[in-house]
């Protein structure tokens, strides 16, 4: 209502709040809780903003660009100013691609922010997600918008390879001519699908307007949609907070979403804006005319996909030429395995990941404060596992340009590939799990006796020790305040009325999965080791802030473990 | 209220410590002292004037700087518009956040959390809600019409499959057939002429393709029509090959294949078995030809079977003859489907054959 109001905002901030509210009511939501909304501060949660930033400067570019786009496969004959590729004959895609490149000011940029701005939102979407898993920040209730995360980044690298399929160029039509090779490989309905995708034969000629309608209509809507929702959620989920000294699973600390969260956001829009811009001007990205227009029979050596294709390309190349026959039917798993299941294993295992922990840990209580990747170890160390998967894919994807620039053999890196890929995983597990492991054994001294002061003391017995000193609460808290779990209590093998109990059998099973995943675990220190280990130094000498006292007196040395 | 809160742990439980609480706000420089205060406004106002500048800087260049100039290798015009733009962003971003930084208050404030599920009192209220709104339908009492609405709305799958038919037409065996046929003309891909044996040396490599898919070529001599657009492409797809000629002392051709080179030149087709990559890099010394796009390697004087790699075929290859005049023309069409395996694509062929 337009009643006299008691805070005294200017006139020019009061008038249209009060004519909108008198409209909407909107300030029963936009009220203090939501506009001081409070949002916690850490280098790693400005991923997402990256990716988040990244998209909106896609849509800008993007959409300049469809001024010019067109998306055709019509034979045109080129009369635009690369004087190469003058009389050629080439789709009207990629004739007005190169118009975009040379005929249209500011074009060229816009292309090439376009394409680095789409490199940095699937690489930023990637380690956003990364920062996830490693944090535990997909727990309760956050799992919803983890799926949703996934989502988003399954959307983006299929938005990302439909975006650059358009140019029609002959690095672009190789990949449609791969794509079209992976969906014949599905059985029945294989031929069928590549069929009805491409509107007939490859290549066809329905193939980039139907492209161009995913990249600029369908797949972007989705992603809007998707973003959105994420975004709500994590508003009214309020972000996860890294443990500290006032932290509890009940609170957030940190700064408000006005004014600081927004300048600090919204600058980061234009610091990304900016530097994308600056790559635009400065590094050059697919020039779609040192390629050609696409030729089904000719194909550029030693060519590579934007670097999120790199692992599709690594399964394809490490997998052996298997095929069977069924009925005078084939089956071609040299490409359905690589190409499709795999693919989609991998995305599941990801998709599901929040869950799967869930069953293992039976923990079904929110979680608010994030925990260091070291305090999760087997958590940490299975995602360092995925993680090379990921890394062997991709460096398998590059093998022939590995074995170009260190001058190896060609089929034994692909052979080593083949066996590296089942071996490597489980090793980096391990050693993931060891170096976590490593730290929190670290960690639990430190807490018990103290930052090593580097001042080495000599005992009257002739013995060398360093001298520790205490921690300050604040950081003895950091290294303490992690949960540990408690071994879920078997089901009874039989129940009360001596029946034999099916939930026993599930239970020893998640029981055994349980103890693999935590039996190793450092356990945290004990109020009483804490309180004892300090009633040990604390008379002596108080770190915080004072002086160390009596730094001379071998008597107050803290024996070195 | 207070048993449902209970819900969400503190996450402080059965820790060896008390929570030490929020640490005491620290003042920055540009709190205590005015004149530092006073330079982090002046710096703030001067990124984003400069910012201002280099935006118009940014309309000056799109107008000032022709778009065919090049400056140290790079297109001028591009360099101009993004160097202007790009800093002019930047400028704008970090003077936001050095304002941020520095002047804003920047207290930390705590902000309690509540459990995301509703109070029991509101679940239930809205389960009622749910239930009334079932009952007064009576979509439980009623199971007939629940079920006729059920099937109705699935059915409804159906046309939003059917619909989709025309997205393509059948393949109709398409993918076993190119449109090499018998007495068709090997030509060079780039030149358009007809090949002879005589022009090829033992380890050259040529690509090549049926003579109807020369484009512009005005004196076919069999006055079939030349493909054009897309139906050239598509025949391309899949037509295309490379002729090689091997020493035949070193050809390894199975019994049956022995009459499909001429004096050692054999005709393979250039679409890789794998997923159909036109295949370049040959290998003279080994008569290996490597595919540039998963490293497939097929060995051209053994019928172009594969020596590593992800394929699973060999190379099909199309039986030569020559004709009156001297050149390379096609038997007729390959014996199996060229490019990468499909479902229907039919059964092996003999190999001992
Ligand atoms: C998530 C978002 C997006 C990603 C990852 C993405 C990615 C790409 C990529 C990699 C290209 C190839 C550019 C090149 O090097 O030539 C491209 C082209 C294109 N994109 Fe996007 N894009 C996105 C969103 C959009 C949107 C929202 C639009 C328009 C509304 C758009 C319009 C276009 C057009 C017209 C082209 C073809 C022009 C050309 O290639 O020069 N894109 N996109
Ligand atoms: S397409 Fe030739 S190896 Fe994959």
């Amino acid at each position: 209502m337009s009643q006299q109001s008691k805070i005294n905002a200017p006139k020019s901030v009061s008038g249209p709040v009060t004519w909108l509210d008198d409209r909407t009511g909107l300030a029963n939501l936009a009220n203090k809780k939501f506009l001081r909304k409070v949002f916690p501060d850490h280098w790693s949660f400005m991923l997402g903003e990256i990716a988040l930033w990244s998209f909106v400067i896609l849509l800008l570019t993007g959409v300049f660009l469809t001024f010019w786009f067109k998306p055709s496969m019509a034979e045109v004959e080129y009369h635009g100013s690369y004087e190469l590729l003058r009389g050629l004959h080439m789709s009207d895609a990629y004739s007005s691609t190169l118009d975009i490149s040379f005929d249209v000011r500011a074009g060229l940029l816009m292309r090439q922010v376009h394409h680095w701005a789409a490199i940095l939102f699937i690489a930023a979407m990637m380690v956003h997600m990364l920062r996830i898993l490693f944090t535990g920040a997909f727990r309760k209730p956050r799992e919803i918008n983890y799926v949703i995360g996934s989502l988003l980044l399954m959307l983006g690298i299929l938005e990302g390879f439909a975006g650059y399929s358009l140019p029609d160029d002959l690095l672009s039509g190789t990949g449609l001519r791969i794509a079209e090779g992976l969906i014949r490989s599905v059985p029945v309905v294989g031929t069928y699908t590549s069929f009805f995708a491409f509107g007939g034969e490859f290549p066809g000629d329905d193939m980039i307007p139907r492209l161009y309608m995913l990249h600029i209509l369908l797949i972007p809507g989705l992603l809007i949609a998707l973003v959105t929702a994420h975004l709500v959620l994590l508003y009214y989920h309020k972000h996860t907070q890294w443990p500290g000294p006032g932290r509890t699973n009940r609170n957030v600390v940190g700064e408000p979403f006005l004014p600081i969260y927004t300048a600090k956001a919204g600058g980061f829009f234009f610091i990304i804006f900016g530097v994308t811009s600056l790559m635009g001007a400065l590094l050059q990205i697919n020039p779609v005319w040192k390629y050609g227009p696409y030729n089904p029979s000719e194909v550029t050596a030693g060519s590579q996909p934007d670097w999120y294709m790199g692992i599709a390309e690594g399964l394809l190349r490490i997998m052996p030429g298997w095929e069977t026959e069924v009925f005078g039917y084939t089956l071609s798993w040299n490409v359905l395995l690589p190409g499709v299941v795999a693919p989609g294993v991998l995305f599941t295992i990801a998709l599901l990941y929040p869950f799967i922990e869930q069953w293992i840990t039976g923990d079904k209580r929110e979680h608010h404060l994030l925990q260091r990747p070291r305090n999760a170890p087997s958590r940490t160390a299975f995602i360092v596992s995925l993680m090379t998967v990921y890394g062997l894919l991709w460096f398998a994807g590059g093998n022939d340009i590995i074995a170009l620039k260190f001058d190896l053999d060609l089929n034994w890196i692909t052979r080593f590939m083949r066996v590296l890929i089942f071996i490597g995983p489980p090793i980096a597990f391990i050693i993931t799990k060891r170096i976590c492991l490593g730290l929190q054994r670290a960690d639990r001294e430190r807490a018990l006796h103290g930052f090593e002061t580097g001042i080495i003391m000599r005992a009257p017995s002739g013995e060398y020790t360093e001298r520790h000193a205490p921690l300050s609460s604040t950081e003895t808290w950091k290294l303490v305040s992690h949960e540990q779990y408690d071994r879920p209590e078997l089901e009874p093998a039989v129940d009360e009325n001596g029946v034999a109990n099916p939930a026993s059998r599930r239970s020893r099973l998640r029981s055994k999965v349980w103890a693999f995943w935590y039996d190793d675990d450092v356990t945290n220190v004990s109020r009483e080791e804490l309180e004892e280990a300090h009633s040990h130094t604390d008379g002596h000498h108080r770190a915080e802030g004072t002086e160390v006292e009596g730094a001379d007196e071998p008597s107050e040395l803290e024996p070195k473990h | 209220m207070s048993d449902h809160e209970i819900e969400v742990h503190d996450g402080q439980a059965g820790r060896p410590m008390d929570n030490p609480g929020l640490e005491k706000h620290h003042p920055r420089p540009t709190d205590v002292d005015p004149q530092m205060e006073k330079r982090a406004e002046r710096q703030v106002a001067t990124l984003f004037g400069l910012a201002t500048l280099l935006t118009l800087g940014f309309c000056v260049a799109y107008f000032a700087v022709p778009l065919d100039a090049s400056f140290l290798g790079w297109q001028a015009n591009n360099l101009a518009l993004g160097l202007t733009i790009g800093l002019a962003l930047l400028f704008i971003g970090m003077g936001l956040i050095h304002w941020s930084r520095t002047l804003m208050n920047d207290h930390d404030i705590a902000e309690d959390r509540h459990p995301i599920a509703s109070t029991p009192a509101a679940r239930e209220s809205s389960l009622a809600a749910l239930s009334e709104g079932g009952s007064d339908s009576g979509i439980g009492r009623r199971p007939m019409i629940r079920n006729s609405l059920l099937g109705a709305l699935g059915v409804l799958g159906l046309p939003a499959i059917v619909a989709l038919r025309d997205l393509g037409t059948m393949p109709a065996g398409r993918p076993s057939r190119t449109v090499w046929e018998k007495g068709m003309r090997v030509v060079n891909d780039v030149t358009g002429a007809p090949i002879k044996v005589s022009d090829i040396e033992i380890g050259q490599l040529i690509n090549a393709e049926p003579d109807v898919l020369v484009e512009n070529e005005e004196d076919d001599p069999d006055g079939e029509e030349n493909l054009e657009g897309h139906d050239l492409l598509n025949a391309k797809g899949k037509a295309a090959v490379i002729v090689v000629r091997i020493d035949p002392a070193k050809i390894n051709a199975r019994k049956a294949r022995q009459n499909w080179g001429i004096d050692g030149v054999l005709c393979y087709s250039k679409i890789c078995t794998h997923v159909g990559c036109p295949i370049s890099l040959y290998e003279q010394t080994t008569h290996h030809l490597l595919c540039p796009c998963h490293q497939s390697t097929f060995d051209l004087a053994k019928d172009g079977e594969v020596i590593f790699g992800p394929a699973a075929r060999a190379l099909p290859q199309l039986p030569l003859a020559v004709d009156d005049e001297g050149y390379l023309i096609a038997q007729r069409d390959f014996e199996e489907p060229v490019g990468p395996s499909f479902w229907e694509r039919g059964g092996e062929e003999d190999r001992s054959a």
